[in-house]
């Protein structure tokens, strides 16, 4: 049986009843989320269903919604299932104040660089991963450059020597 | 002995029976800003320590403030092995995202320049771990033929390595007989070339005892390290996103996916040298589809999109519409729909992702790459340990990692 978007939304709301929420389907790929807490819970369901399979961690990263209180960080997984050739999405949200996520190491050895990356980036604590430290940044950096409070460069800023930078 | 007493060694420094060796940043034996720092016992691996970030550009963070077409740019200097293909992963990205369709001769003259991009990395890669193990000429030999690749994106788009080749919705210019004449040469002289190639490697005696039983992976580890591309279907899974997703078309060529067994540096050569010959055949057909076009479709190199694709520039100098389409292009004052997407494509070391997301503004919210090779060189320390120094080095380079799209 080829699997769908509804059976899997079925499936996820049989097991976990209203945990999860927010369905949606966003150009065939469908979209869900959960309590942070809930995580790791959800992804070894979807990993160890045998009629889900969704065994191959494509992408994890991090958003950051300034403007959502209570809510600012958000961790989005890519999931695919090679076998059907499916793929979903699947997002928890946590509060900047105390951006706590258990990691998802323990069933992916590809989520390691990639929590390391987000909480590089984003400050996103992975609880339980075993090196989380910066990875892309420098060890020094004391911000969390992807977050939308920091700024890019002003580009009408005149402080700068632009002779160094080809621009003079 | 008293005379040293001043100096104070490292805590376990005395007891301990390995060696810390630090390989890179930069580094004859690493092609790219690659750091490992490595504890040897002799010449065998005990543990390594990869080190990235070296030429970190915060591209995703640059992102956020620039519109799409200038977005074009920074994806060439992700994998600059193959610049192509991460422009029309991202060209393709935006046209789902906004639901442009493309005419078919559109989606075939990209396929043609993505599958000539396709063999310009592997050639590069498969001739680099012939350079890493002691064999030269190969290298020398293919890179006359890596010539020949840049002269037709060359003659389609002006550059060469960081291409930025192609608008959102096509093409910025047709491609011109000259170019259609070079793709003739490059058909006709490189598969005479690759069987030499082959020759001089895949069954030569060092060259397999180097590479064969050398940075193996199972199928089963290599997928939970988010092995992608080449490096996974050596493994034995047959991944590919050109068939699982198609894009631009693919679904109307014929073309096998290679897929090896044991997933060491013998079988990652092999697959790419196999998916190399796929390529030559994937682009006869594309060449012998755009042939087929007669009368004003075989004119065709782009959409009809002008929200996005700017106007010929005779027609900005007298026409009113175009003037305004131009200006607002240029300027970047095209608001984006809300929603988001993830789109695909197969880049020369694996899967390339674009995570896009948009608030309705005129930049993305949030883009995030999924680079291939950042996800599985986390492997690299699974893929060498317990083996001798000199195969490690094998080993990463038969990776195909670029620092580039590693540090993004």
């Amino acid at each position: 049986m080829a699997l769908t978007n509804a059976y899997i939304q079925e499936k996820l709301v049989e097991k976990f009843n209203d945990q999860v929420f927010q369905f949606s389907t966003d150009s065939g790929i469908l979209s869900f989320e959960s309590a942070a807490e809930n995580n790791l819970k959800v992804l070894q369901f979807l990993y160890e269903e045998s009629s889900l399979g969704f065994t191959f961690l494509t992408d994890l990263c991090g958003v950051n919604y300034p403007d959502n209180q209570g809510a600012e960080l958000v961790v989005v997984y890519h999931l695919h299932n090679f076998i059907e050739n499916i793929r979903i999405r699947f997002s928890i949200a946590v509060p900047v104040a105390k951006p706590d996520v258990f990691t998802a190491t323990k069933l992916f050895e590809s989520a390691n660089w990639m929590e390391r990356e987000t909480y590089d980036f984003f400050g996103i604590n992975f609880i339980g991963h075993p090196n989380l430290k910066r990875i892309l940044n420098v060890d020094e950096m004391d911000y969390f450059p992807l977050r939308k409070e920091f700024p890019l460069e002003d580009q009408t800023r005149i402080d700068k020597d632009d002779e160094m930078f080809g621009r003079g | 002995m008293e005379q040293h007493s001043h100096i104070t060694l490292p805590k376990g420094s005395i007891e301990k029976t390995t060696t810390t060796l630090n390989i890179g940043p930069t580094h004859p034996a690493t092609h790219g800003v690659f750091q490992n720092i490595m504890e040897v016992d002799g010449e065998r691996v005990v543990s390594t320590e990869q080190t990235v970030g070296y030429i970190h550009r915060a591209f995703e963070k640059l992102a956020e403030r620039r519109p799409l077409y200038q977005i074009t740019p920074i994806t060439d200097r992700l994998n600059y092995c193959s610049s192509p293909i991460n422009n029309m992963g991202w060209h393709i990205t935006c046209e789902r995202f906004l639901k442009i369709d493309l005419p078919k001769r559109v989606d075939y003259l990209r396929v043609i320049i993505m599958e000539l991009s396709r063999i310009s990395d592997h050639l590069i890669c498969n001739s680099i771990v012939g350079v890493d193990t002691g064999a030269y000429t190969g290298f020398l030999y293919v890179m006359q033929y890596r010539e020949l690749i840049y002269e037709i994106y060359e003659e389609v788009c002006g550059s060469r390595l960081t291409t930025n080749i192609g608008r959102i919705g096509g093409f910025e210019r047709n491609f011109t007989n000259t170019a259609f004449t070079k793709l003739e040469k490059f058909l006709n002289e490189y598969p005479g070339v690759l069987r030499e190639f082959e020759k001089l490697f895949t069954r030569n005696r060092i060259f397999m005892e180097r590479t064969q039983g050398t940075g193996g992976i199972s199928a089963a580890r290599a997928m939970n390290y988010g092995f992608t591309g080449p490096n996974l279907r050596a493994a034995g899974v047959d991944y590919d996103v050109r068939v699982q997703q198609p894009y631009s078309s693919y679904q109307d060529f014929d073309f096998k996916v290679p897929v090896g067994t044991t997933g060491d540096n013998y079988d990652r050569f092999l697959v790419r040298n196999a998916e190399m010959w796929e390529s030559i055949s994937i682009i006869k057909q594309a060449y012998q589809k755009i042939q087929e076009f007669k009368g004003a479709d075989a004119e065709i190199y782009h959409a009809d999109v002008p929200e996005y694709y700017l106007p010929k520039k005779e027609d900005v100098y007298t026409k009113m519409e175009a003037l305004i389409w131009h200006f607002k292009i240029i300027m970047g004052e095209i608001d984006l729909p809300k929603g988001q997407i993830y789109s695909a494509v197969e880049g020369g070391n694996g899967e390339l992702g674009f995570y896009l997301i948009s608030d309705g503004g005129r930049t993305p919210f949030r883009l995030h790459f999924r680079r291939p090779c950042f996800i599985y060189y986390q492997a690299f320390e699974e893929l060498i340990k317990g083996g001798m120094l000199s195969d490690a080095v094998v080993t990463l380079s038969s990776l195909n990692l670029i620092a580039g799209e590693l540090d993004a």
